[in-house]
């Protein structure tokens, strides 16, 4: 049986593992989350497939995963590559080695965060990250919010808020009329997408969208009170409990640089195989270009067949695979920043939060290395994950390469050497049961 | 504040911090109006992304420290101590 671990348990992932397990092979399939589902699917309930968006396709796709025989390890992030053909995870306090034949990485993506005066106050976070905490629990009816930003996403967080009871004091996107008109017109071509963000919208009927708007800046104390919008002529300020901003979506390439694979414009380079530069190593879904749920569900599918070597079944998703990928080229273009948000953060502004490095500090840098060394920008626990894209957008500074490990880990985890047995709970082969 | 059904109490710096059940040390924060963190210049932080990925919401959980609040789920009795 062929040993397939696929990293990322969103739509991308859990579709790879299931077609996998299907066809035979020995599937692990990690997530550092407690759940399956991603960031698409969090919260949402096999069991009650009506209560969230996209609710039924989790259903389905919950029960083909727990049906093919796949084992799921739940919180288990992946901190290292020791060796060829092995992973390192940590897991509940422990690490183990992981080894494959074929590797599958469907990590997904994140939101972009441009900085503006004010941006790192409580209460203002992600348009995907206010939707994340309210799915785990914080209590959003009768609260205030403004949603700001870009990409399709804006509209889908305030369609939700709204549904939980939060007062959507309006949606601001940062890309004009005429941008956002273009890319409706190639929507042409994905009916369902169409209706979809028209469904959003009916249910933020009450709230202005707002084109061609954006946060210049948020204010308050200690917390949020307010945010100032202006679409270059005109100038708001709008009282808000919680600022929702996020600038479209950037993929999760830590992994996939730290095993070698090729980076293209800003993405993995995967051909219609889903393979990347690296042999044995396959990505699917965000990391290849942002398309969303169907794109990663048609790559995830593929990249699962192709693991377990029936070339022929997955060329029967070729045609959507293309369609979605330019699908994909098509948002990014819609919803790349403007230029006016370049010049929003101010000397004092903080750029990169994890060490307060201000704007100022980093004007007389030449490169993100040299920022890094002379300013520890990108240095801090999320390792420039927030700050990277910001810096690229700022400053033109290209991503500069990663180095283990991925994120912070215990010493008894970077110490251990691949083949030792002593280490708790130790090298563990797929396929074996995890403690 | 808004209501709650099904809540408990966790410690954050040893003071009573209203929970519910599933819900992340980060949403309790949040709610409670009480900083993460605070950050190398002295800012109050708390969550950004919600998913795992910026730190801000960083905090000791039971000792364990620089945990990522916003993926942990509160439990009666977890005592927190932000940073």
């Amino acid at each position: 049986m062929t040993r397939v671990l696929v990293v990322g348990a969103g739509p991308a992932g859990m579709a790879a593992a299931a077609v996998a397990a299907e066809s035979g092979c020995a599937v692990t399939l990690l997530d550092e989350n407690p759940a399956t589902g991603g960031q698409i699917w969090r919260g949402a309930d096999a069991d009650a497939p009506h209560q969230s968006a996209h609710g039924y396709e989790f259903a389905k796709w919950s029960r083909r995963l727990t049906a093919s025989g796949a084992e799921f390890c739940p919180g288990s992030t992946v901190v290292d590559h020791p060796a060829p053909f092995v992973l390192r995870v940590e897991r509940a306090g422990h690490w183990l080695d992981l080894s494959f034949e074929r590797l599958i990485l469907a990590t997904g993506a994140r939101e972009r965060f441009l900085p503006f005066p004010g941006w790192t106050l409580p209460g203002i976070m992600g348009a995907g990250g206010l939707q994340a905490l309210v799915k785990a629990g914080l209590p959003i009816a009768g609260k205030r919010v403004v949603v700001a930003g870009s990409g399709p996403l804006l509209l889908a967080v305030a369609a939700a808020l709204a549904r939980k009871g939060a007062k959507i004091e309006g949606i601001f996107e940062q890309a004009s009329w005429p941008r956002l008109t273009r890319f409706g017109l190639t929507l042409a071509g994905h009916p369902l997408k169409l209706l979809e963000a028209a469904r959003y919208r009916l249910q933020t009927r009450a709230a202005p969208y707002k084109p061609g708007w954006w946060v210049t800046r948020a204010i308050g104390r200690d917390r949020l009170q307010s945010v100032v919008v202006t679409n270059g002529h005109a100038i708001r300020e709008i009282a808000c409990d919680y600022l929702a901003c996020g600038f479209h979506l950037v993929p999760n390439l830590e992994l996939p640089q730290l095993l070698g694979c090729r980076i293209e414009a800003g993405y993995v380079a995967a051909n219609e195989a889903q393979q990347t530069s690296v042999a044995g190593v396959y990505c699917a879904g965000e990391p290849t270009g942002i398309g969303g749920l169907d794109k990663a569900l048609v790559e995830g599918q593929i990249a699962g067949l192709i693991a377990a070597g029936h070339l022929g079944q997955a060329a029967q998703f070729k045609p959507t695979q293309q369609k979605l990928r330019h699908f994909a080229r098509q948002l990014d273009a819609a919803f790349a920043p403007r230029s006016e948000l370049r010049t929003l953060a101010a000397a004092d502004t903080v750029v990169c939060r994890c060490e307060d490095v201000t704007r100022a500090a980093l004007e007389h840098c030449v490169t993100g290395r040299a920022a890094r060394l002379h300013t520890r920008c990108g240095m801090g626990p999320c390792q420039g994950r927030i700050c990277g894209p910001a810096t690229e957008f700022l400053f033109g500074w290209s991503v500069p390469g990663v180095r283990p490990p991925l994120y912070p880990a215990r010493i008894s985890t970077l110490a251990a050497r691949p083949e030792s047995e002593a280490a708790s709970p130790g090298p563990t082969q797929i396929g074996a049961s995890i403690p | 504040m808004d209501e709650l059904t099904q809540t408990f109490a966790i410690a954050v710096n040893g003071i009573g911090v209203e929970a519910a059940a599933g819900m992340s040390v980060a949403a309790a924060l949040l709610r409670a109006g009480i900083p993460c963190r605070t950050s190398v210049s002295g800012e109050p932080r708390g969550p950004l992304c919600g998913m795992g990925i910026c730190f801000d919401c960083a905090a000791t959980v039971d000792g364990e420290p620089l945990s990522r609040t916003c993926q942990v789920v509160c439990v009666p009795g977890m005592e927190i101590a932000t940073q």
